[in-house]
């Protein structure tokens, strides 16, 4: 067996994980489940973060003593790495204060540059109005959803939007006459947060570029859990979450193609993202600095990195292969349940560890009130998907996401869990 | 185990059996309330005769604990001077709010009291209350509380 395929040993990773050793609700063992809203933290990312705090600590890109050298290489470090893991140069990523904030970062670079197109010819590719149209998916997270509406709203030019299948599929059915000649950009997710779906992206990039449109990929849910390669995928711009990947909060990454992030107006403006500055006016640093005003997230960066080497020596293939077992044995296992809708695929094609459904008879968040009480953490609501549930008639669901510190005991518990909700509620 | 605590019998009662639910006509003012964490949602009608809460009437979509607040709230205050229906509302809100801390007063809030439970969970007190802030709204938009 390689190192490749070998299963992970998840007792060792758990012990990494201080969180996991508590215990909730009268001393129950804890299960996370609830890793696509946020991951816990490995020893090795919050001793980094610490280690940064404690010896190296200074503001960035200023000053010239040592202390600030550190800091900035410290930072530009964890740049490299986190560019190195998802296959791109680290001029290329640009730190936000989280995912949402990256694609407001070009949702607002794209209205901003409608505004300056007239005077600046490098930003007139960004810009859109009337006629032009927006393409989203009804499978989006809020995030990469409303920031898309208001640039519409701004700007006068159209949202449209993908459709999803029964099984939880985007409909592909029509890729031709929903990317057309008016198209700007294509927003959508790379691996649904509710659904688990991974969505094809090679279809969707080739359509795009034919006809000149950008592509936004929200890629929150699928670098954490696996082998992502965003110049391989050919997307223009890319979003992730620190905090989803065992980083620290308050912390999102901004991918973007080298030549169109040049090309592209500032969105928040200030402090360390300018070139000159005088009174009539001011210019702007190359990217990424251009992208990042104010006094970055430097221990926070820091400890991304860290989070990145953890992932790395794990091996994300293997991460990828462990998740897929517990999804398929938590779907087979829902399925032997009578009166439960796993909303998405049922079976573990192209899917990630996100498995949502509802419970007939009981409210999620009574089911979710149930699970707590046994100390299985899950997500309940429309996880920031309204849309996605209103599309697949259901007002909410319940949410199990697993990550590479759970295991088939984690499942276990939780099917066992699932069926003390039905008991508890009285429903066959 | 503190779940029997917060999902008492009464509370599952109303919610398989709700009181007075379904809108109804005439009614004075309507209020629709969500929660947008959730998506729970209620719309809620109030039709006031003079000083009295006349009816109460409601639809709404959600989890046990906000649709069986709504059934006891209907029972609270339909009939009810508009002045006492506000002191059982200032009462269930307190319960609500209280962090478990908060003893419930049987005459004032009669199946309310089950939900002293709930008040435990803090992520559910907005469920709790969903109900009880649309027939707030309600109300003073059909200018009860001036009354």
């Amino acid at each position: 067996m390689t190192a490749v395929t070998a299963p992970l040993d998840v007792d060792a990773l758990r012990a990494d994980f201080p969180i996991l050793g508590r215990t909730v609700r009268d001393g129950k063992r804890l299960v996370y489940l609830d890793s696509g809203a946020t991951a816990q933290h490995p020893n090795q990312v919050l001793d980094a973060e610490a280690a940064f705090l404690r010896e190296h600590n200074a503001a960035v890109h200023r000053g010239a003593h040592q202390l600030a050298e550190e800091a900035t290489d410290a930072y530009e470090d964890a740049r490299a790495r986190v560019a190195a893991f998802v296959g791109v140069s680290p001029d290329e990523v640009v730190f936000t204060k989280n995912a949402t904030e990256g694609i407001n970062l070009v949702a607002y670079a794209m209205g901003n540059a409608a505004a300056v197109s007239s005077s600046e010819p490098e930003a007139a590719r960004f810009a859109l109005g009337p006629g032009d149209e927006i393409v989203v998916t009804e499978m989006e997270h809020h995030a990469n959803l409303v920031p898309w509406q208001q640039l519409a709203q701004r700007t006068g030019a159209t949202l449209r939007w993908f459709g999803v299948t029964d099984d939880g599929r985007l409909d592909l059915s029509d890729v031709d006459s929903v990317i057309t000649a008016r198209t700007k950009v294509v927003a959508f997710t790379h691996q649904s947060n509710v659904l688990g779906t991974v969505n094809p992206v090679a279809p969707l990039v080739d359509r795009a570029h034919a006809v000149g449109a950008l592509v936004v990929l929200d890629a929150c849910q699928s670098v954490p859990h696996s082998a992502v390669d965003f110049a391989a995928l050919g997307v223009d711009f890319a979003v992730f979450s620190s905090h989803k990947m065992l980083g620290p909060y308050g912390l999102g990454l901004l991918y973007g193609r080298r030549e169109l992030l040049a090309a592209m107006p500032p969105f928040l403006t200030g402090g360390s993202m300018i070139e000159t500055v005088r009174m009539e006016g001011s210019t702007f640093a190359a990217p990424p600095q251009r992208f990042e005003a104010g006094t970055p997230m430097t221990s926070q960066a820091v400890g991304l990195g860290a989070a990145v080497d953890y992932l790395t020596v794990v091996g994300m293939d293997r991460i990828a292969a462990h998740e897929h077992t517990l999804t398929v044995a938590a779907l087979d296992g829902l399925a032997e349940i009578p009166g439960i809708r796993v909303i998405g695929p049922t079976d573990g094609v192209s899917r990630g560890g996100a498995v949502s459904f509802v419970v007939d008879g009981v409210h999620p968040h009574d089911a979710g009130q149930v699970l707590d009480d046994q100390g299985i953490a899950v997500r309940v609501g429309h996880h920031c998907a309204w849309p996605l549930h209103r599309r697949l008639g259901v007002p909410a669901s319940v949410r199990a996401s697993f990550y590479l510190y759970n295991d088939l005991a984690d499942v276990d518990a939780f099917l066992a869990g699932v069926r003390e909700t039905k008991r508890f509620f009285g429903v066959a | 185990m503190q779940l029997q605590q917060m999902y008492q019998e009464i509370i599952l009662d109303h919610y398989k059996n709700p009181h007075g639910r379904g809108l109804r006509d005439p009614f004075d003012a309507e209020s629709f309330q969500v929660n947008p964490t959730c998506g729970d949602e209620v719309t809620l009608r109030v039709r006031l005769d003079g000083d009295t809460v006349a009816d109460v009437s409601y639809d709404g979509q959600g989890c046990s604990i906000s649709q069986a607040s709504t059934s006891v709230l209907t029972d609270l205050v339909v009939g009810r001077p508009v002045v006492e229906a506000f002191g059982k509302f200032d009462a269930f809100v307190e319960l609500m709010h209280g962090r478990g801390t908060v003893e419930p007063d049987e005459d004032v809030l009669e199946d309310g009291i089950a939900f002293a439970g709930v008040a435990k969970y803090p992520a559910r007190v907005k469920c709790a209350l969903l109900g009880w802030m649309a027939f707030k709204d309600a109300v003073a938009k059909a200018g009860g509380e001036q009354r």
